[in-house]
């Protein structure tokens, strides 16, 4: 019960509680190591920048803000059109960058590529070389798609990879893996799940997790969805 | 060697639609400095998935320097091809963007 602390007789003052948060979990450390190369690199030609006028902190600001608004959401939108759409779907998976900006997703000069998981194939998504990912439609990438594991992983063995996600494909099923090389970006267009006839695009939406369009997970079924309220 | 890369380059080159599945190897080439082929990738076989079109070369584009429009190709390879004994299900399959000049093309009926 690490987040109980009636358990104990001592009658000390506050028993326990430095170094943990008040839901028990230890603070992260304060972040006190010296800039790093890279770190003073980008403080200077931040500061730079704005001081000949080229940009402005609030324009750096506006843009961090965009950066965060961008989520899995607008992707799962993306999904949703496509389920119930087919002639959307069509021009998604011959260009699925216009696509998105058809939907007004401001997604920049982004090339975007949607494979389409049916019966025969699943997808997957990985870049090996970097953490290459269509951010400018999915929101910043989920850390472990950065990490050295996944990323050699993913191609060497990713039935084994999939099954740590809890995905076991049957061995009828191929796996395309999609190594995210250069200028292309993906996103994996899951299939629709059953029982979700008659769905409004807002409500299939809600099934379309950040996983299920890297490739990791399935949709969300509308039983899971019963199960969580 | 030489010749078939250039047979492959003009057809792509031409825009044509290719009807015929073509194989191509990744250069088994490991110079210094920032490239895209993944070293994994070199000297393997696979087929063209699809040509993307032409895209600034990141090995001068990564120094700032000008770049010159290099033909993109999205390229499918095989597991087996990939992993050999050690691949997982030999059907499975990996593809990956690769610039021209790191392909050449293999003949179909190669001895």
């Amino acid at each position: 019960m690490p987040h109980d602390h009636h358990d104990h007789d001592h009658d000390h003052d506050h028993p326990h509680d430095h170094g943990l948060s008040p839901s028990g979990h230890p603070y992260r450390q304060d972040d006190d190591a010296p800039l790093t190369y890279w770190q003073r690199m980008e403080i200077a030609v931040r500061e730079l920048l704005i001081e000949k006028g080229v940009t402005t902190a609030a324009e750096v600001a506006a843009q961090i803000d965009l950066m965060d608004s961008r989520s899995p959401a607008n992707g799962a939108a993306v999904v949703a059109r496509a389920w119930t759409d087919p002639a959307f779907k069509a021009r998604l998976l011959e260009n699925a960058g216009d696509a998105s900006r058809e939907m007004g997703f401001d997604i920049g000069p982004l090339h975007l590529i949607a494979v389409e998981n049916t019966a025969q194939a699943h997808n997957l998504i990985v870049c090996t070389l970097c953490s290459c990912y269509p951010r400018n439609l999915l929101g910043l990438p989920p850390d472990w798609y950065k990490t050295r594991a996944y990323r050699s992983r993913a191609v060497r063995e990713p039935r084994a990879v999939l099954a740590e996600f809890g995905l076991n494909l049957p061995d009828s099923t191929t796996i395309r893996v999609h190594d995210s090389t250069a200028d292309m970006r993906y996103i994996v267009l899951p299939a629709r799940p059953a029982g979700t006839d008659g769905w409004s695009e807002v409500d299939l939406a809600t099934l379309v997790t950040r996983d299920s369009m890297i490739g990791t997970a399935l949709p969300r079924s509308p039983q899971t969805v019963a199960q969580d309220g | 060697m030489v010749r078939s890369r250039i047979r492959m380059t003009c057809m792509i080159m031409t825009g044509t639609t290719m009807t015929r599945r073509v194989r191509v190897r990744v250069r088994a080439l490991m110079p210094p400095g920032h490239v895209r082929a993944p070293a994994y990738l070199r000297g393997k076989t696979g087929v063209i998935e699809r040509a993307l079109g032409p895209f600034g070369n990141p090995e001068q584009l990564a120094y700032g320097l000008p770049a010159e429009k290099k033909p993109l190709y999205r390229v499918r390879f095989t597991m087996a091809e990939l992993w050999g004994d050690r691949a997982e299900r030999p059907e499975d399959t990996l593809d990956a963007e690769i610039y021209a000049h790191w392909l050449e093309e293999v003949p179909d009926h190669a001895p």
